[in-house]
């Protein structure tokens, strides 16, 4: 079974490998951002106290959110290179919906949120909404 | 869970997340698009190009969108605030169809319904998920002040 591509055809193992690499990298940047925003707290109540240099400097000085932009930045990278084998029309709305379902399991997981029925059911629509919008 | 209400201002945060991004990119295409085309033989002119008006608007949405996702990730849970992102593919939909005209395909409206009714479902939800509040620990009486205590009584 072959992906179709406009560059050089690609099988589907690799293909799928690709996706994944983009996911995975842009899920574990998602939730490591996302625990650093967390353990530095309420930005907002940051910059009402410290202006906005403190909470900038609260920011960056967080080692966990240069993780998840590392991470973020690797994602876009596997995404430059998917794009070198496979359409984009493939590329983009797989992995952006996969990405939301993909958050939610880690949300879950690793950062322990409540995803009940509710955020499960939005996860689902969001990812195929996203997936008929962009295909 | 308890059912963490957001502030007018947290909204207005979360609609800054939407539609920073998918501006910020219309804007980053329509400056390149413009520009002739970049090769990496001449890749001085990438530089160039950041300093033209819609690329250097588009580069400044970005920054708006990094910095409210970030805003709302520090009082959000992630699964609340990613579906907001994606609300910003239904924004740039409505503007091709609304202000440029072109035409949308049923499957996309499909998209369209199915993202809406998805945000919808989270926006009604809560925010965060609540945690239990750390047990604080009483601080251990000494011996001594046990004994001195019980000699008062």
């Amino acid at each position: 079974m072959n992906i179709p591509s406009t560059a050089s055809p690609v099988g589907f193992w690799a293909a799928a490998a690709m996706i994944a690499a983009i996911i995975l990298l842009s899920t574990t940047g998602e939730v490591l951002t996302a625990a650093a925003m967390k353990s530095i707290g309420d930005l907002d109540e940051i910059r009402a106290h410290s202006g906005m240099k403190g909470a900038i400097r609260a920011v960056v000085t967080c080692p966990l959110f240069f993780a998840g932009v590392s991470f973020l930045a690797f994602a876009f990278f596997a995404l430059l290179l998917a794009l070198n084998y496979l359409p984009l029309s493939l590329v983009a709305p797989a992995s952006a919906s996969l990405t939301l379902v993909t958050n939610a399991v880690a949300g879950k997981i690793f950062l322990k949120e409540n995803v009940d029925r509710r955020r499960w059911t939005s996860a689902v629509l969001v990812c195929i909404g996203v997936y008929l919008l962009a295909h | 869970m308890a059912h963490h209400k957001l502030l007018p201002r947290q909204y207005l945060i979360l609609g800054l997340v939407a539609l920073c991004a998918p501006l910020g990119d219309t804007c980053l295409s329509r400056g390149m698009t413009a520009l002739p085309p970049v090769t990496l033989a001449h890749p001085l002119s990438l530089i160039a190009a950041v300093f033209t008006p819609w690329i250097g608007i588009g580069i400044a949405l970005l920054i708006g969108f990094f910095a409210s996702y970030l805003t709302a990730l520090s009082w959000a849970d992630l699964t609340f605030v990613l579906p907001a992102t994606a609300f910003g593919n239904v924004i740039v939909a409505l503007f091709a169809r609304f202000w440029l005209h072109e035409a949308i395909s049923p499957e996309r409206w499909a998209g369209i319904v199915l993202i809406t009714v998805g945000v919808g479902f989270v926006a009604n939800g809560p925010s965060l998920t609540e945690r239990p509040a750390p047990v604080t620990e009483l601080p251990a009486i000494p011996a001594h002040q046990e004994v001195e205590e019980g000699q008062v009584r």
